[in-house]
């Protein structure tokens, strides 16, 4: 019977070819972290973002057949590699999403440039990947390393926090957010004191609290993500940081992080973020789509950007009517401008590099937050010539010139 | 101020006492886990799951009954001390007379079901939980800033590693016990339900990891996770202490502690492998662990 059906199905599907002769079949994978410490900030999420994506294109394009899995890649840029080469080459994927984690993201663009196919990175930071690593299959969408170090490092050296000092994790995102920040600070003026490179996944921080404390540093910039930097605030406030006059800037603090610290903890934390679910009507009503699949949770601007980034693929497949060669989409990004209710409109960089605006927030005090979710008040907003890093300073080889 | 290998002596200072604080916790979980393979013979890999089920307890305490950390304290331990009770009395029992590996990967699994439940349920990121008010501030000893909640954790693990130490050392119950593990029927034979003890006896080190959990909410992030990136750590700290030894367990965690702590100051991005490093070190010289006796 099984066997019958599928014969139907075939059938169907060549008796369809003749007269839908657009007819485009694409395969999207969803690699994030599903399991562990990224998981609230892509994970589960960025799948249900990249669902609300589809849906709402095929809406309007019925001949676009989109089918969506998931994978975990645990953190490890070998697991990684392994699902996505699978994908690749088994299920036949046409393009990989957001991925958390530089490290795995770096394995993985560099599997996709090999393949062909397209990388669209929303969770990974590391500059790099429009930078010395970048190629003409992977496009870095929502935010990375450079802007968030433009964003709040000058901002913060501007009011004042020109001597720092940095907790960062030892790994290819951390390192790059470390090296990007210092190079802003400098550049504004600042000056850099010290360092500390602690092991990712890191339970106590109260060594390095220590001798961020001990270096009288003004701003201890913390080039961590997630449960990193969720130990390093709390336990900042318990050692005295903030009352003793020095100050943490999240260099990449999400509104889940924000969440799991609670806001008297939080409070007054400055940050940059490109996406804020709470910031106009349209991000609101999005907030509300997705929430009925992740109750009681908050986007952050990760999944907002899967859903973008998804979008802007489908448009540039539909356009194309075709979705198997990698370099050939990516270029079609490329040319056609972005437009969607989340980010409102923009462009792909010849060097892969998603530009919009950036916003500086800072996390608001308990009585000034109304409602659950009430996280950030508005500091400065950041136009998006400026957000993120001129294009001739990444040293990407395909900007010749 | 003098400077040792280019540190200066109070930042050293100050990195001992953090070192001895840290040990404090190490100290405590592997010294549930010390109990439970003592006594039970079982490698409890669900020790990680069971102390995130401790601090999630504290946050629910919070949540729905609106009581804070002091009863927490009571409170959460007792409640998943009784989960323990349940899965002594569900699976662990049937394996006692099984090998090892039996125990080590059914509590595996548990610790992969309780964290996995946890991560539907409450997500990844973590829950806040705050310090009490009544230990907020802290002091400033001139070479460091003391959190007073610091100082409330090294007492309150001190105190609950010596007591443990001494009941079952020292007093009449821990005679049995001792008793009870090394010829279960005899001991049977003097009218003493050693089923029952060893069942308690779970529920005991399952209740210590739970209250680690407790002390441990209020300063680390609160994420199904925090368990499984520290318990291998404190298995590391079990096995150079000397598998089920409890004064090996104690000594080996507060040490320990402060070897971690003073790499973090000389070669940080070692730090969480500098303990595996000592592991290798003690097997090779003493297979049994420092203060292990050999089978």
């Amino acid at each position: 019977m099984r066997r019958f059906m599928g014969l139907a199905a075939l059938a169907a599907v060549l008796a369809c070819g003749g007269a839908h002769a657009q007819q485009v079949n694409v395969k999207i994978g969803v690699l994030s972290d599903m399991s562990s410490l990224y998981s609230d900030i892509g994970g589960p999420g960025s799948v249900a973002a990249a669902k609300l994506a589809v849906e709402d294109f095929t809406k309007s394009n019925p001949n676009v057949k989109v089918e969506i899995i998931s994978g975990d890649h645990q953190n490890k840029p070998d697991i990684g590699s392994q699902i996505a080469n699978q994908w690749f080459d088994v299920d036949k994927v046409d393009m990989i999403v957001d991925t958390p984690n530089s490290g795995v993201a770096l394995a993985v663009s560099a599997i996709t440039a090999a393949k062909n196919k397209v990388f669209l990175v929303s969770g990974a930071a590391a500059s790099d990947l429009t930078g010395p690593k970048c190629n003409a299959n992977t496009i870095h969408w929502t935010y990375d390393t450079w802007m968030l170090a433009n964003g709040t490092g000058t901002a913060l050296v501007k009011t004042g926090g020109d001597t720092w000092f940095f907790l960062t994790s030892d790994y290819a995102f951390g390192h790059a957010l470390e090296r990007d920040t210092a190079a802003a600070v400098e550049k504004a003026g600042g000056k850099v004191l010290g360092k500390v490179r602690h092991p990712l996944n890191t339970n106590d921080f109260s060594s390095f609290l220590l001798q961020a404390q001990s270096s009288k540093a003004k701003i201890i910039g913390l080039a961590n993500a997630g449960g990193d930097t969720i130990n390093s605030i709390k336990q900042g406030a318990e050692f005295g940081i903030v009352k003793g006059g020095q100050k943490f800037a999240g260099l990449l603090v999400f509104a889940s992080d924000v969440a799991a610290l609670g806001l008297p903890t939080a409070q007054g934390l400055t940050l940059t973020e490109t996406w804020y679910w709470d910031m106009n009507d349209a991000n609101r009503a999005w907030t509300k789509r997705w929430q009925t699949e992740r109750p009681g949770k908050f986007p952050t601007m990760v999944q907002a950007g899967v859903y973008s980034a998804v979008t802007h693929y489908l448009k540039s497949v539909a356009a194309l009517k075709a979705s198997s060669d990698g370099k050939a989409v990516v270029a079609e990004m490329k040319k056609l401008p972005t437009d969607d209710p989340l980010f409102g409109k923009g462009t792909v960089r010849a060097d892969g590099r998603k530009i919009h605006p950036a916003y500086l927030f800072e996390v608001k005090a308990p009585s000034e937050s109304k409602y659950p979710g009430d996280f950030y008040k508005l500091r400065a907003t950041i136009p998006a010539d400026q957000a993120f890093r001129p294009l001739k300073e990444g040293n990407c080889p395909l900007v010749s010139g | 101020m003098f400077e040792i290998f280019g540190i200066p002596s109070t930042a050293l200072f100050g990195q001992l006492l953090i070192g001895l604080i840290n040990g404090s916790f190490y100290a405590l979980l592997s010294l549930g886990l010390a109990v439970i393979f003592g006594m039970l013979n079982i490698i409890n890999f669900s020790h990680g799951a069971q102390y995130m089920m401790g601090a999630f307890a504290a946050y629910l305490i919070l949540q729905y009954s609106g009581l804070g950390y002091w009863p927490a304290l009571i409170i959460a331990p007792i409640l998943v001390g009784i989960t323990g009770i349940l899965v002594e009395r569900l699976f662990l029992q049937w394996l006692y007379k099984l090998d090892h590996l039996y125990g080590l990967l059914l509590t595996f699994g548990l610790a992969l079901i309780f964290e996995g439940v946890a991560r539907n349920y409450f997500g990844s990121a973590g829950l806040p939980y705050t310090v009490p008010e009544s230990l907020r501030g802290g002091l400033n000893l001139g070479f460091m800033f003391l959190p007073n909640y610091r100082a409330w954790v090294v007492a309150a693990s001190l105190v609950v590693c010596f007591g443990t130490w001494f009941v079952i050392e020292r007093t009449r119950l821990g005679a049995y016990l001792r008793a009870a593990t090394e010829n279960p029927t005899l001991v049977r034979a003097f009218g003493i339900n050693v089923p029952r003890m060893i069942t308690l006896t779970y529920g005991f080190g399952v209740a210590l990891a739970a209250f680690a959990g407790v002390m441990a909410a209020p300063i680390y992030n609160v994420s199904p996770q925090m368990g499984s990136e520290l318990i291998i750590v404190v298995f590391a700290v079990v096995v150079i202490g000397g598998m089920g030894s409890i004064l090996g367990a104690i000594v080996t965690g507060f040490g320990l502690g402060v070897i971690e702590g003073l790499t973090k100051v000389f070669f940080p991005e070692a730090s969480n492998t500098v303990i595996f490093v000592i592991m290798a070190i003690v097997l090779l010289v003493r297979p049994a662990g420092l203060f292990g006796r050999r089978a």
